[in-house]
């Protein structure tokens, strides 16, 4: 136990003294996290406000494929990319293997089925209550998911965060196309699994202090987002 | 008559040359599920005093409004407008609908009205600027900023009236629209609709509620069993119904 409260000392340590190495990692799994769900919302948000609008042959299955994509494994997701990005993959020649950038990809094919999903499920139940209006204006499908993206307002960040959380805690799918290079690719879960691996718990635990911080301060403005939607929504 | 409150703002007199009706409907029939609920009306929609649906529950007073309206497809039969296909040229459109529950989008009241009025065209400046006077015709004036959402039911129903009105439509379909709204602002909604009929849009509103009907219509169609049994001009109907189902259902008697 002496070595997990030494640990946990020197973790505090690295936090109170806001060492480099330290902010580096979490600025960097920031702004991959951000862009990634940014990446994802452009793709999802308006793939949900069709499933939400529109009825075709094969709706079904998409919404299916979706809901079964939100569980997608990350090491499979970044698998695949890694394929896709690799030197003598169909990809390769962009050079964006191992950068922050492939860990965005990676990420955001991680987060838009969950957008997409989600956001679904919060415009259909809009729709159902809007469809008849909508429809006795005469609007057609794209206006239709243009207004139910505004009507969803207050319920879409919530869905956002879902997304940010998940890019956020996953550790797989960075780790294999960005390659965990110090100071260049190395993420707070991948700089965890590393440190923890190494033997270098004060680091490993900072970050995690850090993670766990994160996603609580998400699932509480989650919560907060929930609460002024139901006020202003009235 | 033609002094009072005045509809169509901006949108010329609808119901003039031009107009899209009659409306006539022949033989039309609908079905759901296996049941017949339409069977088989023929009857024509004349511009003029608003023309009341009346029947008991279930007789297909809502139904035949949304196959009107365009809201449901026909399984047989015919519905023809006057004037053919010359809408889409038209500044006001041909037919508009307010349904019995309001519904309305998460925004302000003005958002709520302006809306149609900025789907079909308008300027932000111009469709804010009618928005606010049919908010103004309705006793809404002082409301625009709230959240529509926010508002009493009255208060829904009026603005969704308000929203109908700012368009300036040939014909204004209204689903019992005071069906779950108390004495006070049942009467604030006749009003509304008279108004709104002697600016000379055509109104065609169904109700389960005679002494509305006595107040507001021009004449009846009375259906039964998702039938015409009756068409007359109201006071007729109401002195002298022709028919024992329409006779009971004047009395309040349950018809089956």
């Amino acid at each position: 136990m002496d070595d997990l409260g030494a640990a946990l000392t020197a973790a505090f340590g690295l936090l109170t003294e806001l060492d480099p190495r330290l902010l580096g990692i979490v600025a960097l799994s920031l702004e991959v996290s951000l862009t990634a769900v940014l990446l994802a919302a452009l793709v999802g948000l308006p793939l949900g406000a069709l499933l939400a609008v529109a009825r075709f042959p094969g709706r079904g299955a998409a919404i299916a494929a979706c809901n079964a994509l939100m569980g997608l494994p990350p090491v499979v997701a970044g698998l695949v990319l890694y394929l896709l990005l690799s030197r003598s993959g169909p990809l390769g020649g962009l050079g964006l293997l191992f950068t922050p950038a492939a860990m965005v990809l990676a990420q955001a094919v991680l987060v838009a089925p969950i957008l997409t999903a989600l956001s679904a499920q919060a415009m259909e139940t809009l729709w159902e209550d809007l469809s008849e209006l909508l429809r006795s204006f005469g609007i057609g499908p794209a206006t239709a998911m243009r207004t139910l993206l505004w009507e969803g307002r207050f319920a879409l960040p919530t869905v956002l965060l879902a997304g940010f959380g998940r890019a956020a805690a996953e550790v797989g799918a960075v780790m294999i196309v960005g390659g965990n290079i110090e100071g260049y690719t190395r993420v707070m879960t991948t700089a965890i699994a590393l440190e923890t691996s190494k033997g270098d718990l004060p680091l490993a635990l900072a970050l995690g202090l850090v993670l766990l911080a994160v996603v609580l301060a998400v699932n509480g403005l989650a919560q907060a987002l929930r609460g002024a939607a139901a006020r202003a929504e009235g | 008559m033609q002094d009072g409150m005045r509809g169509a703002p901006g949108g010329g007199a609808p119901g003039a040359a031009g107009s899209s009706l009659p409306l006539r409907l022949s033989e039309l029939r609908y079905a759901a599920g296996g049941v017949e609920i339409i069977r088989g009306i023929t009857l024509a929609i004349e511009a003029g005093p608003p023309t009341l649906l009346v029947g008991p529950n279930g007789a297909g007073k809502s139904v035949l409004l949304r196959l009107m309206h365009g809201l449901l497809r026909p399984g047989g039969g015919t519905l023809r407008w006057a004037g053919g296909a010359g809408e889409a040229s038209r500044d006001a459109p041909r037919d508009v609908m307010v349904f019995q529950r309001p519904v309305m989008l998460r925004r302000s009241v003005l958002a709520n009205a302006a809306y149609p009025l900025r789907l079909r065209g308008l300027r932000r400046g111009e469709a804010r600027a009618r928005a606010e006077q049919a908010l103004a015709r309705v006793g809404l004036g002082g409301f625009a900023a709230r959240p529509a959402r926010r508002l009493s039911g009255g208060e829904q129903q009026r603005l969704a009236l308000a929203r109908a009105w700012a368009l300036a439509p040939e014909v204004l379909f209204l689903d019992e629209p005071t069906a779950n709204l108390d004495p006070a602002a049942t009467r604030a909604v006749e009003a509304i609709v008279a108004a709104i009929a002697e600016g000379g849009t055509k109104v065609v509103m169904t109700s389960h509620d005679l002494g509305q009907a006595r107040r507001l219509a021009g004449d009846i169609v009375f259906l039964h069993h998702g039938r015409v049994l009756e068409r007359a001009a109201a006071p007729a109907f109401f002195a002298g119904p022709a028919t024992p189902e329409a006779a009971a259902f004047l009395r309040g008697d349950l018809l089956w």
